[in-house]
């Protein structure tokens, strides 16, 4: 059927889902506006605002140099991104045989083994979190990377993600790789990897942004600012940084933390979209 | 009620979206359905079959061309006001209702004048479950029942409201072999029960051979040829639809036509009166061939199947389209068949000609 | 084809990090949960029984976060859920722009929980030099001036369930608008044919059929928002108990670690209660949706 054919209430109905949907996305964007504002806003100008203004009269980026000074912002940061990169790749590289074993080769009590590890699945992080902690502190790994990165290394749900797309690839090019003389190693790198390719980059995505924003066991396993992530880092400044009251240098470290994740949600907008839609979950 | 196609075209726009890449779905379609017909739609996919279909439904609108039921023009009315059962091909059962409420979905939407009590629709659901036969399948879901009952669950859906006309989109492309023969006597019964208007789409010409009144056979968007099953068998408008009709199919040789004689190759097969001189197209209908040890078409043995009713013999002949022939041969009075050769005479009502660059069917005075 | 020893060994990391990590304190988190007494300087314990429990729910502080962890799930879960469901039919009834606000609304997703936070803290907060933002829209529509931030218990709160649903939309619509694209076009087209008005359509066709998405949001929702912290700790800093914003969550680590800290036996018997409450919650939500999903 044709716009053209569309009685006015129609249209009229039309207007106001995008109206309502218009609002939601202003009450999405707003926060973001008002930070990347406010952080171009001089410490003078901002404070002198009894009513905020919509707008800088004088941009500076005095703040984001600030950032980068008054607090180590930057240690932050390439804290955030070591262990962002090593905790992603050493969960790679310890899920990805694991999906390998429970898909593709057969051993004794392995469905008994499977259903136990999906069981897991329901366990909260809160119930085991205080053990660990207990565990990293008496091995004298607190401020530490290796006690930073060590609980997150294993996923059950991403192995559980990884071996339901190992299952897909029909046993025919198993038998076929097989006769061919390839190894299991091989055929996992060479065949399986490459076929599941997409849910690999969404476990890879999905972690990333879990690693760059975990705060929790980051801050109760670290006390020495040297190894703070960027949400410790952020808290830290909030409490002791700039000084309680200078807003507009905090806007500033809050967009540099920010932006990172939003660039790359941009550049891989529909492969995250997709692999959240597929596996994710928040929290 | 009759329905009334006339010049039905629709255009599509193509993938560019550019003003002159358009995809014509259906192109000027016209024919007149006698009332209480079962009529099918038949063609190889593409071939607008379906979108006729959606045309006649209203889900579609036509880009050209008038659609009247009886003498009500209902090109512009709505869907829904059309007084249409739709068989959808995967059936569109809805999976959280049981049967008795899927049935009864069409009768809860009538409004005012229209609108039934509870028991006024529990007793057409169970009207209608009869003559589809599931009076017993009433607390199942979709999934709990097999392809050929969610298909009789469909009919019955489509049926309860008592509409005008029915319409089945591949009826039976879901369906197993076996299931799918006798569900086409199903529907065939329950069509011949409720006297209703039917139209069904399908691209098995084994199907739309056995149970419909008339068959439309379509070709990218074009009407190739209107008639009766035996009609349009026997007698094919051009070489498309004497190709896709019939099991075996036809088999095709390049020929001649010399002096009223046609040729197959350099073997002299047949009279034929009346056709002009030149190339043509021969169609030969696998029963068309008769095993003579004098016959005139000198093939090349392949090998002899034997299907207990008949035998079929396949051989090659170098003016084939194809690399083998099939002939069906009736396995009473066989005669012995061996060596590297066999012989055929032709039976002149099982020989089709065709141009061969149109395809469009040649007529002699006899053929 | 048996191979076992190779298996095994592929198996090994992954195995032997779920041990120590996951396997292990889920057994020595019940230990501690009944040590009474547990120094973990001496790592020293008196007896085994009930009371950390008893001391947790006698302790004003876990019923306050108890409390407000109560209310942040009955308030967000159905709200967030309910806008999900309202945003994603909006967004497939449009054609134009769609991608735009599909790409708007998944950007929350891809923050920083904490830096993003402050924001919102900034947002709502009054201060001596100003009112902030938020204050001065509500001046716009005649409101009273309030702070949300340190004010008032309920602006607290409410600050706390808005910054929970704009942070945990994104997924819901997400999942939502996906779930409701994929129910079959066929449906629409069948009950069209049928005469089926809007309403009923979505009443009956389009809830039905992405009815399995919305008890999985439900489920995950009371998850989540059950073992909300870190947006609280955003929005107030880390002080929550001072604050009267903590949740059960944040209990258990200040009991673990922070100014009151060093209990981890209190803090093993909170994080009991809490997964003891997801799990009824859980168990109650599945056997419900038994009840109304057919697939």
């Amino acid at each position: 059927m044709t716009d053209t054919k569309k009685p006015l209430g129609a249209l009229i109905g039309r207007g106001i889902v995008y109206l309502l949907l218009g609002v939601w996305a202003l009450t999405v964007l707003f926060p973001f506006y008002w930070m990347l504002l406010t952080s171009v806003k001089s410490y003078g100008s901002y404070n002198a605002e009894y009513v905020p203004k919509f707008y800088a009269s004088s941009p500076t980026l005095q703040n984001y140099f600030d950032a980068f000074t008054a607090v180590p912002l930057a240690r932050y940061f390439a804290n955030t991104v070591l262990f962002t990169v090593l905790t992603t790749a050493l969960m790679l590289a310890v899920i990805v045989p694991a999906a390998f074993a429970f898909s593709r080769l057969s051993f004794r009590g392995k469905d008994l083994l499977f259903t136990a590890i999906l069981s897991l699945m329901m366990i909260p992080n809160e119930l085991v979190i205080i053990t660990n902690f207990v565990t990293v502190t008496n091995l004298n790994l607190r401020n530490t990377f290796t006690g930073l990165i060590l609980p997150s290394v294993t996923s059950v749900f991403y192995i559980y993600l990884l071996k339901e797309n190992f299952a897909q690839i029909p046993d025919e090019l198993y038998y076929a790789a097989k006769v061919d003389g390839t190894s299991d190693w091989k055929y996992l790198w060479k065949v399986m990897l490459p076929i599941c390719r997409p849910t690999v980059v969404t476990v890879t995505v999905l972690k990333v942004i879990e690693c760059w924003n975990s705060y929790v066991w980051p801050r109760l396993i670290t006390d020495d600012p040297s190894y703070y992530l960027v949400s410790g880092g952020i808290q830290e400044i909030r409490e002791n940084g700039f000084g309680r009251e200078n807003i507009p240098a905090m806007m500033a470290a809050v967009v540099v933390i920010s932006v990172p994740l939003i660039v790359l949600f941009l550049v891989f907008r529909r492969k995250i979209m997709e692999g959240v839609a597929r596996g994710g979950t928040k929290g | 009620m009759k329905v009334v196609l006339q010049n039905l075209t629709k255009i599509f726009p193509g993938r560019s979206k550019k003003p002159d890449d358009v995809v014509v779905a259906v192109k000027d379609f016209t024919y007149e359905i006698p009332d209480g017909a079962l009529v099918a739609l038949l063609g190889p996919s593409g071939c607008g079959k379906s979108t006729t279909l959606n045309l006649i439904s209203g889900l579609l609108d036509p880009t050209k061309g008038r659609i009247f039921f009886g003498d009500e023009d209902v090109t512009d009315v709505p869907a829904e006001k059309r007084g249409v059962g739709l068989v959808f091909q995967n059936y569109a059962l809805y999976p959280h209702l049981d049967v008795f409420h899927n049935i009864i979905f069409p009768l809860q939407n009538l409004r005012g004048e229209a609108k039934l009590t509870r028991e006024q629709m529990a007793e057409r659901a169970k009207r209608t479950a009869r003559l589809v036969q599931i009076e017993n399948l009433m607390e199942r879901r979709p999934a709990e029942l097999s392809g050929g009952q969610q298909q009789r669950v469909a009919i019955a859906r489509a049926l309860v409201k008592e509409p005008r006309i029915l319409l089945l989109d591949e009826p039976l492309s879901n369906l197993d072999a076996r299931l799918r023969l006798q569900t086409r006597e199903e529907i065939r019964r329950i069509q011949k029960e409720t006297g209703i208007t039917t139209i069904f789409v399908t691209h098995d010409q084994d199907e739309a051979m056995s149970i419909s009144d008339r068959i439309v056979v379509m070709k990218e968007g074009t009407v190739q040829q209107i008639g009766l099953p035996q009609e349009v068998y026997d007698d094919p408008a051009n070489q498309f639809v004497a190709q896709f009709l019939g099991t075996p199919p036809i088999n095709v040789f390049r020929g001649a036509v010399r002096g009223g004689r046609l040729y197959i190759g350099e073997d002299d097969v047949l009279a034929v009166p009346g056709v002009p001189d030149g190339e043509v197209s021969v169609g030969v209908r696998p029963e068309g061939f008769v095993l003579r040890p004098d016959g005139p078409l000198v093939c090349r043995l392949g090998r002899v199947e034997v299907m207990g009713r008949d035998v079929s013999v396949v051989s090659a002949h170098d003016a084939a389209a194809a690399p083998t022939i099939r002939s069906i041969i009736s396995a009473e009075n066989l005669p012995d068949i061996g060596g590297a050769e066999v012989r055929f005479a032709l039976k002149p009502a099982k020989v089709r000609i065709f141009s061969p660059e149109t395809g469009e069917r040649i007529r002699g005075t006899e053929l | 084809m048996e191979n076992n020893g190779k298996a095994w060994l592929y198996l090994l990391p992954a195995l032997v990090l779920l041990g120590v990590f996951m396997i292990y304190p889920l057994i020595d988190v019940c230990v501690y949960s009944v040590e009474e007494g547990y120094n973990s300087a001496s790592q020293t314990y008196f007896g085994v029984g009930t009371y950390n429990y008893s001391y947790i729910l006698h302790d004003p502080y876990f019923l306050q976060a108890l409390k407000n962890t109560l209310i942040l799930v009955v308030i967000t879960v159905p709200v967030s859920t309910g806008l999900a469901l309202f945003i994603s039919f909006g967004l497939t009834s449009i054609r134009k722009l769609r991608d735009l606000f599909q790409t708007i609304y998944f950007l929350p997703y891809v923050t920083n929980t904490l830096a993003v936070g402050l924001v919102f803290m900034i947002l709502f907060k009054k201060t001596a030099y100003t009112d902030g933002m938020v204050n001065l829209l509500l001046s716009w529509f005649g409101g009273p001036s309030v702070d949300f931030i340190d004010g008032p218990y309920w602006a607290k709160m409410f600050v706390l369930c808005f910054y929970t649903v704009w942070i945990v939309l994104p997924f819901k619509i997400l999942i939502l608008t996906s779930a409701l694209s994929s129910v079959n076009e066929v449906y629409y087209s069948a009950a069209k044919v049928d005469g089926t008005p809007k309403g009923r359509v979505f009443w009956r066709i389009t809830l039905p059929m992405i009815s399995p998405m919305i008890f999985y949001l439900v489920i995950t929702g009371f998850i989540g928002a059950f073992k909300a912290y870190s947006d609280a700790v955003a929005l107030f800093g880390t002080n929550l108990n001072a604050a009267e914003m903590n949740t059960i969550v944040g209990y258990i680590y200040d009991m673990l670690y922070g100014d009151s800290g060093g209990y981890p036996s209190y803090a093993s018997a909170a994080a009991i209660v809490l997964f003891v409450i997801v799990l009824t919650i859980t168990c109650i939500n599945l056997s419900v949706s038994k009840k109304h999903v057919y697939y």
